[in-house]
């Protein structure tokens, strides 16, 4: 049997020249975490269409090539190519990752106030272990699917990042994870580790994009730990070029009467796929999530939602949108549990789409389960064009029907960026958007 | 101005105008009344250009141009306008920002300068008076959360934005209560000029007690039965439209 180019056996073979070089290989309950996380990943393999969860995404055209792994540091960014990443105005604790290592020379983390243990995963499983054993050990994303376990396996770096009971940022921590190559295809591999104390208050932008011509793997895992009163807002942004394959794994625990609030904001690569899972494991627990995906081409984007209501008070609300044009998919699906001791669970689900062409498609679906009795849970998804009489009366005066068109795509669209509470970060996300629209240059002046 | 010509039109394969004849100058104001399913609110929707109305026969001319040849936008620009009998809610579209760029277009399309933000606004809140409009409803999404009343004096501040040459009123005074009624048909006069046609469709004579017709045409069964000056809308109300149909029946 020959072994396709991408396959797992590939990434199996190139572990034993790896491993020596990966971030806690001199510390014995790391190392046999990746080694256990590795025979996972060999039991599991990639996904395949058998899988429940994978139906409407096949990873086949991921596993035709393979992805170097980047062991050592090298960056060959200047400043300059990755302040345009991040919009004017916006004033952050910046930390870059470059090839799935942190880059010290891009980053910038003045800013950063007393109460933030803020550092590398590397350099934290290097310099103290102790201090992430339990949070990596624990970690449910290592055993749930090929991807995660692939991810502890061949984890490179990410963020550590603990705030201490009633610490406030008052900045964004803007994570910035950068791929790519001139001269091979290479992938990525973070690992962000995420702990909120007690009355702490945080948000925190991840954001990927890339670089280079050949083609990105990035397999990225983040875990949340949103503790007693404390509030995260965390925004995803996948931005990467379309030779990009991204998946991304969000794994979020809160506890008592605490506030996370997703966005993911989908907008490149040629196969996406987040994963986004939020236990809500005390009482009075509120998640939010929002999100929008947009492809046009041949694009592919997956988002993947489950939320869990373990404990009674909890609330949960999420509210995505899909533009979908040209050949492009999109997939949505979106659960929610509420279980038996979930009382007085307060939930709701909203996924709308927009299919702008003939070939585009999507394909949602809601999922409700509930084992509590005294439960308020809606849910809804819509497919549709669009609206033929709002385009008619725009034309009716004067607007021309390209101009209507978008007007109307971009107004769908806006409505969950404008739930983003950057303002500079809106904005931005508003002109990519407005590029994106045939002909988006008539909306000059719109933002 | 504008010149109808034994004009038919069908809906999903059902004719609904049989042959609709009208000739309306520039200056004058025609009302057309009718009952439910009369034909007259179809005839509005094919003057503005909506799709799903199929013209089977005749020819309609404004200006000295096929109307019909024409986009809706391309009628906008050539200074037709449509008050919708219901106007449409458009989340997430500002209201300003469509006028603003429907007003550009129509200049542009006339080789006048485009309005910078500035003058727009300056116009706006001019045009504002015209109708009573309150300044708060201007920053919203178009017609979003707008009243029934609020909807139709929108649409009477659009006209008087955008200065079109024909406008066509669709039932613009349907479920208004006295004083809305008052005030869009008050718009409606200020902005009535001797270069500016006015087409009212309605169901009720009420609304010519406001705006007087210079002609008065009553439609049924898809044709003008009856065209005749304001005393026409009085017979009719005296008599009830029971009185054309059953005319119309006989003939």
């Amino acid at each position: 049997m020959t072994t396709v180019a991408g396959s797992s056996e590939f990434y199996l073979a190139q572990f034993s020249a790896a491993e020596g070089h990966l971030p806690g290989h001199d510390t014995p309950w790391a190392a046999a975490w990746r080694r256990n996380a590795l025979n996972r990943f060999r039991e599991l393999g990639f996904p395949g269409h058998r899988d429940e969860d994978w139906k409407y995404t096949s990873v086949k055209a991921l596993e035709k090539q393979p992805f170097d792994s980047v062991l050592e540091p090298s960056s060959h960014l200047a400043l300059t190519d990755i302040e345009r990443l991040i919009p004017a105005g916006v004033e952050c604790i910046r930390i870059v990752f470059v090839n799935g290592h942190f880059s010290r020379a891009l980053s910038d983390t003045a800013a950063m106030p007393a109460g933030a243990d803020v550092s590398s995963l590397a350099t934290k499983l290097r310099d103290e272990p102790a201090a992430v054993q339990s949070l990596l050990e624990n970690s449910p994303t290592v055993f749930r699917n090929g991807f995660g376990a692939l991810n502890a396996a061949f984890m490179t770096d990410g963020v550590f990042i603990r705030l201490a009971p009633r610490t406030v940022l008052k900045r964004p921590i803007w994570l910035l994870f950068i791929s790519g190559d001139q001269d091979r295809a290479i992938t990525s591999q973070c690992r962000n580790v995420i702990v909120a104390d007690t009355d702490s208050q945080a948000t925190i932008v991840e954001h990927y994009s890339t670089t280079g011509g050949k083609a990105t793997f990035t397999n990225s895992v983040t875990s949340i730990t949103v503790n007693d009163n404390a509030r995260v807002t965390h925004i995803k942004l996948q931005q990467e070029n379309t030779t990009g394959f991204h998946f991304s794994e969000i794994d979020v625990t809160q506890n008592r009467d605490s506030f996370y609030h997703s966005h993911s904001v989908a907008l490149g690569a040629a196969l996406a796929r987040t994963d986004i899972r939020v236990t809500l494991q005390a009482e009075g627990a509120e998640c939010r999530l929002d999100g929008l995906y947009m492809g046009d081409g041949r694009q592919h984007v997956d988002h993947h939602t489950r939320v869990d209501h373990v404990k009674p008070h909890g609330k949960s609300t999420e509210y995505y949108k899909g533009v979908l044009n040209g050949n492009a998919r999109g997939v949505f699906n979106g659960k929610v549990v509420v279980h038996e001791q979930a009382q007085k669970t307060d939930s709701s689900q909203t996924n709308r789409n927009l299919l702008l062409s003939r070939n585009a498609e999507i394909d949602t679906k809601p999922e409700l389960e509930i084992y509590a009795d005294d439960v308020k849970c809606a849910h809804g998804a819509t497919i549709g064009q669009l609206d033929d009489d709002a385009i008619f009366y725009l034309r009716s005066r004067g607007v021309d029907e390209a101009l209507a068109r978008n007007l109307l795509t971009f107004a769908f669209v806006d409505d969950v960026i404008r739930r983003i509470e950057i303002a500079p970060l809106r904005k931005q996300l508003e002109q990519t958007i407005l590029n994106r629209l045939p002909a988006g240059t008539s909306l000059r002046g719109l933002v | 101005m504008l010149s109808i010509k034994d004009l038919h039109v069908s809906v999903a394969g059902k004719p609904i105008v049989n042959g609709i004849d009208l000739e309306i100058k520039a200056g004058e104001v025609h009302a057309i009344m009718g009952p439910n399913g009369s034909g007259k609110s179809t005839l509005a929707h094919v003057l503005a250009g909506r799709s799903g109305y199929e013209v089977t026969r005749g020819t309609v001319t404004y200006m000295g141009k096929d109307l019909l040849a024409l986009s809706p936008d391309e009628r906008a620009h050539e200074g037709v306008f449509l008050a919708f009998q219901y106007p449409v809610e458009i989340p997430g579209v500002n209201n300003i920002y469509m006028l603003k760029a429907g007003l550009n277009a129509i200049r542009r399309h006339h080789g006048e300068e485009e309005l910078d933000a500035v003058d727009f606004l300056s116009l706006v809140r001019e045009k504002m008076k015209i109708v009573d409009m309150d300044e708060s409803l201007m920053s919203r999404s178009v017609n979003e959360g707008f009243s029934g009343g609020e909807k139709k004096r929108n649409e009477i501040f659009q006209m008087a934005v955008l200065e079109p040459r024909l406008a066509v009123l669709d039932e613009t005074d349907s479920g208004l209560d006295i004083d809305a009624l008052k005030i869009v048909a008050g718009g409606v006069n200020k902005l009535r000029n001797k270069d500016r046609a006015i087409i009212l469709v309605t169901h009720y004579q009420r609304l010519l007690d406001y705006i007087v017709p210079d002609k008065v045409h009553v439609l049924a069964h898809g044709r003008i039965q009856r065209t005749g000056d304001k005393s026409l809308a009085l017979e009719l109300e005296k008599h009830g439209y029971g009185w054309i149909e059953s005319k119309a029946g006989a003939a």
